[in-house]
């Protein structure tokens, strides 16, 4: 794993909507690192994210990716990034295969290379059978792998996925899980926000806790432990200490 | 709860739902209820001039009436139970597939057969309170050139409005059982959408064959019509009679109406569940084309691919969007015969040629630019926005030009100068519609289309008036062309007002 580059830095990021939703945040996720990123609901994790991936314009702050300014130069940050949403944003009138091509020339990957890939990702993720159907009548969790397969396609650095797990049967989340960890082995990164406290648990190398736009803690388990001052503490009883003690101080 | 009393908390629900759907419609979904009704007040306020100048002539007719007359009403009336028809089987289709509505009442304790006859009266109700609404103005004018005893135009409104409803759910069933539920969808709403179109346009048509004329009122007003029509005491023309003031003819269609949907009701509702179960228990399994190598192409080839893909694979969209084509029909046959016999009528067919193109291109650019089902995708793609947007606007001017360039092509045979005058009316339209939607692009599933024009009445408008106006202009320039220069200038004023007024993007 090569863990001495920033996979992404964010600096002050802010974004308002009525309240603050991201409070001056700064947040660093190494190369090659999963990274799982907590918080409750409008705690700021999805504009959070959006901004990084160029979906939503920060009032202020700054995004870099691998070194690339994605707020001067967003193509070239989106060229080594994936997103994949809670829902999954798929075509219902295209195949899973002509999906993944459509992305694929997106990404402006050459066929020769995308072509056997996308083949083998959804095989990989138990869509063999439903290569050629239409996406119309697909169930919520063959949607969300079509999509995760369409974001794996161009082989990105980054790939940021928000509560990919949402509505995914025992089976295909291990599926997802399992692909995801593979990236991680072969030096991506991935920043996952997910409400599965037990999933960020036995997947991420570091976990990050945001509460009313801000990160309020960050850190190995063990480091969380560790701040939480009780090594036998579970993530859900540090999770919901955290927030409680946020939402009292605000 | 007793039974009568849970009938009419599910008729009182439906209603809410009917009104509630409609003040949505009417408001773009932003619950403006205050300024929807003042609207609708100053509209039919404003409808009664159009009402006076179409129907204003016919105030003074008094029984008994002569078969040209009875022709005509018989025809409009005939052409309004058609425009309710088409609107009920909208509506039908839409309660068979409404599943999480319908996954509701369906697993609930309640009589199915009651639901169901108070859901197919609440489409009978919404029906015909929409008709009634709508030919408020045109029965005033009547009533105030004609007498009170035109107030029983309104019951004629009612009782074809009940006898549309009980077609509409007729034929909706029976497309079921004939082709099956998931056919039947598609089938429904392009015979929703051609139905209204197909009387004016048949009309059309059967006016050029026989006059050479664009007029209906041509082939309804001859003596050929006339004569093959039956003796006026005929049930034919009793709505025509029934309009007029016949009270006893009128007592006989309300009748009639309410007898037709309460049959339809005591027939179908019993089997309304059975039918909405096969609509959902039958999976739709549809496969695209076995692709095992990728095609190559840059990222806008990519993007132009998925968008003619998506056109191509969505049958109703397409129904839907090339539905303004068929008014291409009359003038498309007009030119054939303009062929043989020279006739200055051929003129007609530029301005008709240019609205339908700039129609159809404001209909492909919402589908393109705004109906993206995957937005956040092309947004985190590798290229600019711009580039997007090109691909997209691009796509609409191919499929224009695939459309329309037959037609020129068929036009310069007849006159060159008024074929080049067409395609540079045809591509104006087309850029003005493509530019609006873009101004006012807001992101949308291509679901949504059924309602696009409510989600910007501004640009709904705009789009028609530009339309209207680059239609006008390309007709003026081929007969005055200093009128032309005009009336384009008028045209690009209201772009530019357009795009002043507009939410612009960068």
């Amino acid at each position: 794993m090569t863990l001495d580059v920033s996979a992404l830095e964010v600096r002050g990021l802010t974004k308002r909507f009525d309240r603050p939703a991201v409070d001056a945040l700064d947040l660093t996720v190494r190369a090659g690192e999963f990274y799982a990123l907590l918080g409750p609901n409008g705690a700021g994790k999805t504009t959070t994210l959006r901004m990084v991936a160029g979906l939503l314009r920060p009032d202020a702050g700054s995004v870099t990716i691998s070194g690339i300014d994605a707020l001067a130069d967003p193509v070239a940050a989106k060229q080594i990034m994936a997103w994949v949403s809670d829902e999954p944003m798929i075509y219902d009138k295209l195949t899973p295969l002509e999906y993944l091509e459509f992305v694929a020339g997106l990404w402006g990957i050459a066929p020769a290379v995308s072509g056997p890939s996308a083949q083998q990702l959804l095989v990989s993720l138990g869509l063999e059978p439903h290569l050629h159907e239409r996406c119309e009548g697909f169930s919520k969790g063959m949607r969300q792998k079509v999509a995760l397969a369409g974001a794996l396609v161009h082989d990105p650095k980054l790939i940021i996925l928000d509560e990919p797990l949402t509505g995914l049967d025992a089976l295909s989340a291990r599926h997802v899980k399992g692909l995801l960890q593979e990236r991680v082995r072969a030096g991506c990164t991935v920043i996952m926000t997910t409400h599965i406290l037990e999933v960020a648990e036995r997947m991420a190398d570091r976990i990050g806790v945001i509460a009313a736009g801000r990160l309020v803690a960050e850190g190995t388990l063990a480091e969380l432990r560790q701040q939480n001052g009780r090594n036998d503490t579970s993530l859900e009883d540090m999770f919901i200490a955290l927030v409680d003690t946020d939402a009292a101080a605000a | 709860m007793s039974s009568a009393t849970a009938l009419s908390w599910f008729a009182r629900h439906e209603i809410r739902l009917a009104w509630r759907e409609w003040l949505a419609m009417m408001t773009g979904g932003r619950g403006k209820r205050k300024r929807a009704v003042i609207a609708l007040i100053v509209f039919a306020a404003v409808m009664h001039l159009p009402a006076y100048a179409v129907i204003g002539r016919f105030a003074d007719l008094q029984l008994p009436l002569g078969k040209p007359e009875l022709i005509v009403i018989t025809a409009t009336i005939f052409l309004a139970w058609a425009l309710m028809l088409s609107q009920a089987i909208e509506s039908v289709t839409r309660v068979f597939y409404a599943r999480a509505d319908l996954d509701l009442i369906m697993s609930s304790p309640a009589n199915l057969a009651n639901v169901f006859s108070v859901r197919i009266a609440a489409i009978a109700l919404s029906v015909t309170s929409m008709a009634l609404l709508l030919s408020t103005p045109f029965v005033d004018v009547l009533v105030i050139g004609g007498g009170a005893r035109w107030l029983s135009a309104f019951g004629v409104v009612i009782a074809i409005g009940l006898s549309a409803a009980a077609f509409a759910i007729a034929i909706t069933v029976l497309l079921f059982r004939l082709i099956g539920p998931s056919r039947t969808r598609l089938v429904a709403q392009i015979l929703a959408a051609i139905i209204g179109a197909g009387f004016v346009i048949a009309l059309q048509v059967a006016a050029i064959l026989s006059y050479g004329t664009l007029s209906r009122f041509a082939v309804l007003t001859s003596d050929a019509t006339a004569a093959y029509a039956p003796a006026p005491d005929s049930p034919l023309w009793w709505p025509a009679r029934a309009a007029i003031g016949d009270g006893v003819v009128l007592s006989w269609l309300m009748a009639g109406g309410l007898v037709l949907l309460g049959f339809v009701m005591a027939v179908f509702s019993p089997k309304f569940a059975d039918t909405v179960v096969n609509a959902s228990s039958i999976a739709t399994v549809r496969s695209g084309t076995a692709t095992t190598s990728f095609r190559g192409g840059s990222r806008q080839q990519a993007l132009r691919w998925k968008e003619f893909m998506l056109l191509r694979r969505d049958p109703w969209l397409v129904s839907q969007s090339l539905m303004q084509l068929l008014y291409l029909v009359p003038p498309a046959l007009m030119l054939w015969q303009s062929f043989s016999e020279s006739s200055d009528a051929i003129v007609l067919i530029t301005p008709v040629i240019v609205m339908a193109a700039g129609q159809l291109a404001g209909g492909l650019a919402w589908l393109t630019i705004s109906g993206e089902d995957a937005a956040d995708l092309v947004a985190t793609a590798p290229l600019p926005p711009s580039r997007v947007i090109r691909a997209k606007v691009e796509v609409v001017l191919i499929v224009i030009g695939v459309i329309f360039a037959p037609l020129v092509a068929a036009l310069a045979f007849a006159s060159v100068m008024q074929a080049a005058v067409t395609t540079l009316g045809i591509i104006i339209a087309t850029v003005s519609a493509a530019a609006i939607q873009l101004w006012f692009r807001v992101q949308a599933k291509r679901s949504q289309f059924r309602r696009r024009q409510t989600s910007s009445r501004l640009a709904t408008f705009a789009e028609a008036f530009c339309s209207i106006g680059w239609a006008a202009t390309a007709a003026l320039a081929i007969s005055i062309p200093l009128a032309a220069v005009i009336s384009g200038a008028i045209t690009a004023a209201i772009l530019a007002a357009t795009w002043k007024i507009s939410p612009r993007r960068e």
